[in-house]
Order: structure tokens, then sequence, then C-alpha cells
């Protein structure tokens, strides 16, 4: 047992229903107990989402404990293939289902034989696995399961596209930024006279992945999901992975420059160096931020990083390679795969830090009190305690990283909206110091006098002790409209009878 | 018995349960903040921790008082000892943030791997010294705010039966106080005594903010009745005394459990009325005490109609609209009742569980205040199917559905106003006070659409989206 009450990453059923709920057309039965459907409401609230999430649950209750789910997994997905008419029914199973051991297997394949759509179940242990390696494992099954199926009728097309191509594999429901990244990617692709043949998982239909052979090369750009359906194609086709997250000028660069030796070495005769040249010099400003007198200003300021495997680097190298930022530390929660966090980090900060302790990221900030700290929602909060601005860049993360307006984090435009994240974290950090040096804003006292300053009404004790209870950001409010409230009765002590008696009759 | 139906009696129908609602572990949320000396653990796994962290928002980052036993694979498969676990955490938490109570929260692993929570808590009770109360809130047997039920089930068999305080001791600390208010404080309190009706004692249970627990404390003051505790009171230390023949009485509608749990363990006598909920409620609530005590309530007539006249710019928003209860929080009826009384059409009272003896009172009201407001009497569907439901509001096309996050977007998508149901639970919606907090969230889909209504942009999603 472990005492713990936060964690970075979800538990493995969230990752599968992340992944099956990108694709179009797909649907996810969770054998799970009531409330375990909270998947739903946070894709409703954190993506806005238009469209119900099409993730519906096989209870299981006392009635399943005592005698097993029997029919009623079965039941459930032939009739969710009735109602909705599903290219793909994924039975997720959840930590309950891991400890019950029903035979899940044996339910898809009877539901097999019913439902017109096609049936798999999630092999993913939840007490082995986490939310993104589950998310992994699941995407490449899919993968599998559907190039097999099209390998099994004849129907995998024969031979590469005409012109280079790529499928662009990780971007994800939940995912941090990842709907802005994927448009991102898109454009590059486009500007480099790439054909873009799928896009995996966000928005794809489970009837795209036969044709994914096609492309020329994958670009896998998250570490955390993609990687397997990935090297799954390339055992499969042959078909070669750019895992380079082009995050930042020089990953953008170091990433295209991979794709052009890729696809030159099928027969592609491209030279990207203008196209790197010109974007560095003139389509990203985060190449002439560096110079500026600004970023100057932020030489040898103190920073950490903390976040997954993905963001955690590429902010790391970032900070310290293009903005000349000192990188105290710079950690993952990516535990099962620190190995390469620590490769790629190591030579731009001082220190690594792998855990999944929120508390011991908490004193190491701290202990090292930065300038500024770059991380989840969790350091912004740590961040807030301690007086020490964050930029948020890796989930966990609110509704506020789900931001309307267009912000990847990839590609060009990708540098100038982390330029700008970096820029803004460490400006407002040296405002808030140079305000407290002179004095704070405005050093005069306020002299309109507000309705309650010329007071004459008497709180009595019980009055004010309730009036107390109010949140702060509306005690003021209520207690204007109580005292006006009593002034225009004639009462003379405000105690808590008269205080709800304003609340009744105004709303105070 | 006749084939022919009452046309006059509540319809109950029961569907499939594949309904969306919180876990009832959400209840540590609200319960922590109440119960200040309080701590709670929840024994279960990353899936239990993940959705009290999302749920719970910010708060997470409070420091709140609970935390999760987050059992890993050696818990399961009983390589580890259970006990020793426990006992380890435990001494962790009671050395960080000595705490008055640990509360064991049970889960769903729990349940099924067996762990015998109940027979282990005493054992550890007594080798650290900090009681340990067992609640067996999970997802296999409870809907969100039943939680709470299993928590103040428990509690209340932790409620002394006389009252601690030796008689010695108290007249000891009147002599200090004599001392040093010179007398004064007798005074006071035989002032305060005589303000009360002489009846048997009576606890209410539910938990309420406490700004609430003052308004219901002073409304029935103002009839004579004195409130001599509340399960759960603000500290552990300061629960209630319960003896028997005490009356009991609760706030809400969804704890049944608790009630079963003061009539039979500690023989109170429950006083069954409709919970004060709206200000038609509140007076409900308040009369069936005052007769039960033999007292005639003073002035509710009045206080009433005052209320409702305060009432009547977020009345006339909705007199005549029509309401859909999806159902998962158990305070449906109640809120139901209220609307009809509004003047509002209640289509279908989803709820997740139905117990018609604690609410006989909540449902003989429903009926009787369709029947004055001339309108329809709702089904009640119990253990609700959501698919379903959603074809039933494609149809009847309700001005207001009530319902949970996961349906609330893509129903406001699709042009049908709804208002998030968890809402409810939080906000303050007991008493005459707070009535007005009730119609604030139930307009506000409405007056947010009046605003927004010439703009044309109903549906937002595409036809063919639908298949």
């Amino acid at each position: 047992m472990k005492l713990a009450y936060w964690m970075y990453a979800g538990p493995a059923h969230i990752g599968t229903l992340r992944v099956a709920s990108s694709f179009k057309n797909v649907h996810a039965i969770m054998h799970a107990p009531l409330g375990d459907d909270y998947f739903n409401v946070m894709r409703s609230m954190l993506e806005r989402e238009r469209n119900f999430t099409p993730v519906t649950t096989s209870v299981v209750d006392r009635n399943v404990l005592a005698r097993g789910s029997q029919e009623k997994v079965v039941d459930n997905i032939t009739r969710k293939d009735a109602e909705e008419h599903p290219d793909l029914i994924v039975l997720t199973p959840t930590c309950t289902s891991s400890i019950l051991q029903e035979d899940l297997h044996n339910f898809v394949e009877r539901s097999q034989l019913e439902a017109s759509c096609d049936v798999m179940l999630a092999d993913v242990n939840h007490y082995r696995f986490n939310e993104l390696q589950a998310a992994d494992r699941t995407l490449q099954q899919i993968v599998q399961y559907y190039i097999e199926k099209a390998r099994k009728k004849g129907e995998l097309p024969e031979g590469k596209t005409e012109k280079p191509s790529v499928n662009i594999i990780g971007s994800s429901t939940l995912g941090f930024h990842n709907q802005h990244d994927c448009t991102e990617l898109k454009r590059l692709m486009a500007d480099l006279g790439i054909e873009v043949n799928t896009v995996i998982p966000e928005g794809a239909s489970v009837y795209d992945i036969k044709k994914m052979p096609r492309a020329w090369f994958n670009l896998a750009p998250y570490r955390e999901l993609g990687l397997m359906a990935a090297s799954y194609l390339e055992a499969e086709f042959g078909i070669p992975c750019v895992d380079i997250t082009p995050m930042g000028v020089v990953e953008s660069a170091r990433c295209i420059r991979k794709i052009q030796q890729v696809i030159n070495a099928q027969g592609a005769d491209v030279d990207y160096e203008e196209f790197i040249n010109e974007q560095t010099l003139h389509v990203s400003q985060a190449a002439w931020f560096s110079r500026s007198i600004d970023c100057q200003n932020l030489t040898g300021k103190k920073a950490v990083v903390f976040g997954d495997n993905t963001h955690a680097a590429a902010m790391t190298k970032i900070l310290a390679r293009e903005m000349g930022i000192h990188v105290v530390w710079a950690g993952t929660y990516c535990k099962y795969d620190a190995d390469w966090f620590r490769e790629q980090v190591s030579e731009y900060c001082d220190e690594v830090l792998i855990t999944e302790d929120h508390g011991a990221i908490g004193d190491a900030i701290a202990r090292v009190e930065p300038s500024a700290i770059f991380g989840t929602q969790m350091e912004r909060h740590v961040g807030k305690r301690l007086d020490i601005p964050c930029g948020v860049i890796a989930a966990p993360i609110h509704i506020q990283n789900f931001p309307l307006g267009y912000k990847p984090f990839m590609g060009y435009e990708g540098t100038n909206q982390i330029a700008d994240l970096v820029y803004n974290s460490f400006t407002l950090g040296m405002e808030d110091h140079l305000l407290e040096i002179f004095g704070g804003h405005d050093t005069k006292e306020v002299i309109t006098k507000g309705i309650s300053a010329e007071s004459d009404l008497n709180w009595t004790k019980d009055g004010l002790a309730e009036l107390n209870k109010i949140p702060g950001f509306v005690r003021g409010k209520v207690k204007r409209n109580t005292e006006k409230f009593a002034r225009d009765r004639g009462f003379k002590d405000i105690n808590v009878e008269v205080l709800y008696a304003a609340k009744e009759s105004v709303g105070a | 018995m006749t084939a022919t139906q009452e046309p006059s009696a509540l319809n109950f129908e029961c569907e499939t349960g594949n309904y969306h609602t919180f876990c009832p572990i959400s209840c540590v949320a609200w319960l922590y903040q109440k119960i200040e000396d309080s701590f709670f653990l929840v024994i279960g796994t990353k899936t239990c921790g993940y959705f009290l962290q999302n749920a719970m928002g910010v708060m997470i980052f409070a420091e709140p008082r609970y935390a999760m036993a987050e059992l890993e694979e050696g818990d399961i498969s009983a390589q580890l000892n259970d006990y020793e676990e426990l006992k380890r955490l435990c001494l962790q938490i009671k050395r960080d943030r000595n705490p008055s109570v640990i509360v064991w929260i049970g889960t769903c692993t729990t349940e099924i791997i067996k762990t015998d929570l109940e027979g282990l808590a005493p054992k550890l009770e007594s080798e650290i010294g900090i009681p340990i109360v067992v609640a067996r809130a999970n997802g296999l047997d409870y809907a969100f705010t039943q939680g709470e039920d299993t928590v103040l089930a428990a509690m209340a068999n932790r409620c002394p039966d006389k009252s601690p305080v030796a008689e010695t001791e108290k007249n000891e600390r009147n002599a200090i106080a004599k001392l040093l208010n010179f007398g004064k404080k007798k005074e006071d309190v035989a002032q305060d005594e005589s303000e009360y009706v002489d009846h048997p004692p009576l606890v209410l249970f539910g938990s309420l903010p406490d700004p609430v627990v003052t308004q219901l404390t002073l409304e029935l003051k103002r009839q004579g009745i004195k409130v001599s505790g509340w399960l759960p009171a603000k500290r552990f230390t300061e629960l209630p005394v319960l003896e028997e023949g005490y009356y009991v009485a609760g706030v809400n509608p969804f704890l049944s459990r608790t009630a079963t749990t003061l009539m039979r363990r500690r023989k109170c006598k429950l006083i069954g009325a409709p919970f004060p909920i709206g200000p038609d409620g509140t007076r409900a609530w308040i009369e069936k005490i005052c007769s039960v005590f033999g007292i005639t309530p003073k002035g509710l007539d009045e206080r009433e109609a005052q209320i409702w006249e305060g009432l009547e710019d977020y009345v006339k928003l909705i007199r005549g609209k029509s309401v859909f209860f999806m159902g998962d929080n158990l305070l449906e009826v109640s809120l139901a009742r209220f609307l009809v009384r509004c003047g509002m059409t209640v289509q279908e009272i989803g709820i997740p569980y139905m117990d018609k003896r604690y609410q006989a009172a909540e449902l003989a009201f429903l009926e009787k205040t369709c029947q004055e407001m001339g309108s329809p009497l709702p089904s009640i569907v119990e253990k609700p199917d959501n698919y379903n439901q959603l074809q039933r509001i494609y149809e009847l096309k309700p001005d207001l559905v009530i319902t949970g996050m996961a349906h609330a977007n893509p129903l406001e998508a699709r042009g049908i106003n709804t208002k998030w149901s968890v809402e409810f639970t939080f906000a303050q919606i007991h008493g005459f006070t707070n009535a007005r907090d009730i119609l604030e969230l139930v307009t506000r889909p409405l007056r947010r659409n009046n605003n927004l209504k010439d703009l044309g942009w109903d549906k937002l999603v595409r036809e063919d989206a639908k298949v």
C-alpha cells in the first residue's frame, strides 16, 4: 500500500479510452462498477466535446460479484452494436475486472458472433501499466488488428504512394495541446511537400489503418504514445519511423533533416536546408528572440522542469540550448522510460529527477528556489504557494490548458508559443519582484468612502461570526447589501437573523 | 386488486442501471471539510484516486485531509499483510496530521478481495489510539451521495449514549465560569432555555455547510424547538448524544441507511417528513416536526408567502416550462416537487435508488403538490438507462434537462438546455433562506439563453454526425 493523493499518470483504462474515443465510430465498453465512467465527464468538460463520448459501462454490481457477468457483457456489446453501429467495440478492463478475473476473451468471442461490428479486448493489465503505457499498447493493438484483418482478406494495398507521404501517429483526445500540434504538423508536412497518408488515432476511421503501409515513413512525435504502433509497422513493412519531437528550433530542424534522410533513402530527392534556414530566421521568432535583449536578461536564470518525457525533455533542451537559461534539474514521471529521459537531458541540466511523488517534486522546487517552473498543474500550485511563476507544459492539466485559440507546442509556430510562455513566466516573476522592492502598486490610501465606511450599524458577535463564514470574495458585497437592508428597515443591530433576512429579501 | 390504475398514483419504473453518476467515495470531498478534525483514508486503486483528483478540482491543492491507500499488486494477491500495511499508513497519518478520527472508505477493490476492514479497525484503533470508522462507500452498491449515508450510518454508532460530561465536572466548570462572569453566564443559559418549548431531545442528521446548519437551527428555534445535536457535528469529538427515545429527523433524501441505523441500533424515533428543500419543503418539514411535538407552528404561512414573493422574478422564468431529471444524486424527488410548485411540469424523475419508506412523506407531498398545481404526475425511474433517457429527451424536447456533466455539453450542442446536477449537491439549497439559490441554478441556462436567443446558434452539431 502506498499513501498518495495525487498522481501524474492515470490508471490504465484511461489510456485505452483515450485511444478508443479518438477514433471515429469506435465505442468502448468498460467492465467496471458504477461511477468509473468519469472519463466521459473529463472529455466532455476539458475538451468541451459536442458529441457524446462513445464510452459506456457494463456495470459490475453485487449480482455480478456473486454470479459473474454471464450474459451481461455480451448483451451490452450487442446492444451497443445495434444502437450506434460502431465499426469497432473495445471491451475495456478496469482495476475491478482485473481482480475478478472473468474470461473477458470469451465474452468478446461470443459477442463477435452476434455483433456486426468488430469486437476487441484491450489487452492491458491494470496493476502493471499506467495510462500512457496502456494508450500506447491499445493503439498498437488496434493497428495490428486491422492490418491483420486486411491481410487476411487480401485488402492490403500494394506499394507506396507516388509522392513522399507520412503517417502521423500519436495525436489523441485529452492529450496536451494535441489538436493544435496535429494541425501544425500537417502544415509542416504540406510545406515540405509531403502528403499526409493517415493521422492516427485522432479523427481516424479504423478503415484508414489498412492504408498505413502506403506511407514512406511514420512520424511519431510523442514519446509516450505511438511508438509501439510505429515499431510494429516497421517490423511488418519496413516503414522507417522518425521519432524526433519537433519541439523547439533545434529539434524541429533535426526532425526535418531526419525526414529528409529517410525519404531520400527511398528515392526522393529533397533538400530542406533552405526551408529550415528560412523558417528559423523569419517564420519562427524564437531564434531572433534568443538574440534579443529580452532573452539576454534571462541568461543564467534558474529554472526547473517537470513533466512527461516528451515535453520535459524538449523544454529542458529549449531552455538550456536556445535561451541560455540554467536548468537546475529536469524531471519526469515516466519512470518506466527513465533511461531515455536521462540520456536526452543529462547534458542540459545539473540534475535529473525521476519520480511519481509530487511531494518530492515540491521539496526539490523549494530547495532550489528557481525563478520559474515549467511543469504540470501540480507544479503550478507549488509555484503559487512559493510565489514562483509556472508555465504549464504537460499533463495533468486543467480546462485552461485546452485553449480555444491556436497554441501548438510543435513546429515553427510552436517555437513562438513556447518563447511567449517562457518569457511571460519569467517577466511575471520579475515584475512581482520589482513591485516588492518599490513597495507595491500604489501606496496611497483609498480616500473615496465606500457605502459601508459610514456605518452607523452595529454588527453583533454572532452576526459578525456568520459573516466571516462567507467566502472572502463575496463577503464585501454581502456586507454592503445586508447593511443597506438593515438601514432601509431601521435595524440598528445586525445579528445572524438580520443577515439571513437580508439574504431572503434581496439575495445578498 | 383491480387492474385499473389509480390516475392519482405516482408511477414507479426501474430500468437497467446503465447511468452516469459519481462514485460514492466523492463524499470525502465535502465530509472532510465538514468534520474538521477528521482524516479520510480511501483504500482503493489508482482508479479511485484518479476520480477524486479530478472530481475535486482545485480542492486537491489545498492539502486536503484525505488520502488514498493505494493498493498494489502485492496487496491484491495477499503477499502483503493488510493489517501491517494499514498500520504503517495510519501511523504516518497520526504523525503528520494527528486527527481525532480516521475514516476508512472501503472501495470496490476491498469488497472483491474481501478485506475485513470492520474486523481490522477495532484492533488497530486500540493499538494506535485513534478512533477508526469504517464506511463501505463503493460503486458496487451505492451511487454518489449515498457515500455520505454510509459514513453517517457508521458514525451514528459512535455517538455517545449519555452526555460525557460528568455532573461534578460540570459544576466545577460552572464554578470557574461563575468566578469569571460573576454568575452572569448561568442567567443567560436559563434565559436561553426559556425560549424553547419543553419537548423530547431532537437530533438532526445530514451534512450541511455551517451557515445552513445555523439557518435551519434558527428556523426551528422560532417554533420553540431546540436542536440538541447534529450528526455530523463540526468535529468528531462533538458528535451528539443519542439516547434511547430521542427524536431524529433527516435533512437530505439520501440518508436512508443512517435513518435505519438510528432507529434500529440507537432506538431513536424517526420523524418522517418532506425535506427542507424549497420554501414548501421547509415549511412542511417544520410543520411535521412541530406536529410530532404537539406544537402549533407560528407564522409559517406569512413566512412562506414572503419567500415566494421574493422568488417571483425567478419563478416567472420557469412557470409553464418542462423539466427532465436524468437522475444521479437522489435529490431528484425533492427538487422535482419544488419545481412543480414553481409551476413547472416534470416529465421524468430519474433517480439512482428509491427508498419508498424513508422518502414516503416526500413522495406523498410530491403527489399532493402535483394535484394542487394541476400538473401531471411524473414517472419515477429508478436505476435509469441513460441511453433510453436520451431517446425520451429527443422525443419530449424538455425545456430543461438536469443531468451530469457527461451529457451536458452534448445536449447543449443539440439545442437542449441543461443544468449540471452535481451543483445541487454542493450549493446551499436547504431552508427558506436558500430557495433563491436553487432557482438561481435552475434558471441560469434559461437566463443565459434569453441573452443569446437572437443569435441563431441553437444547434451546433452537424446533422450527419448523428449517422
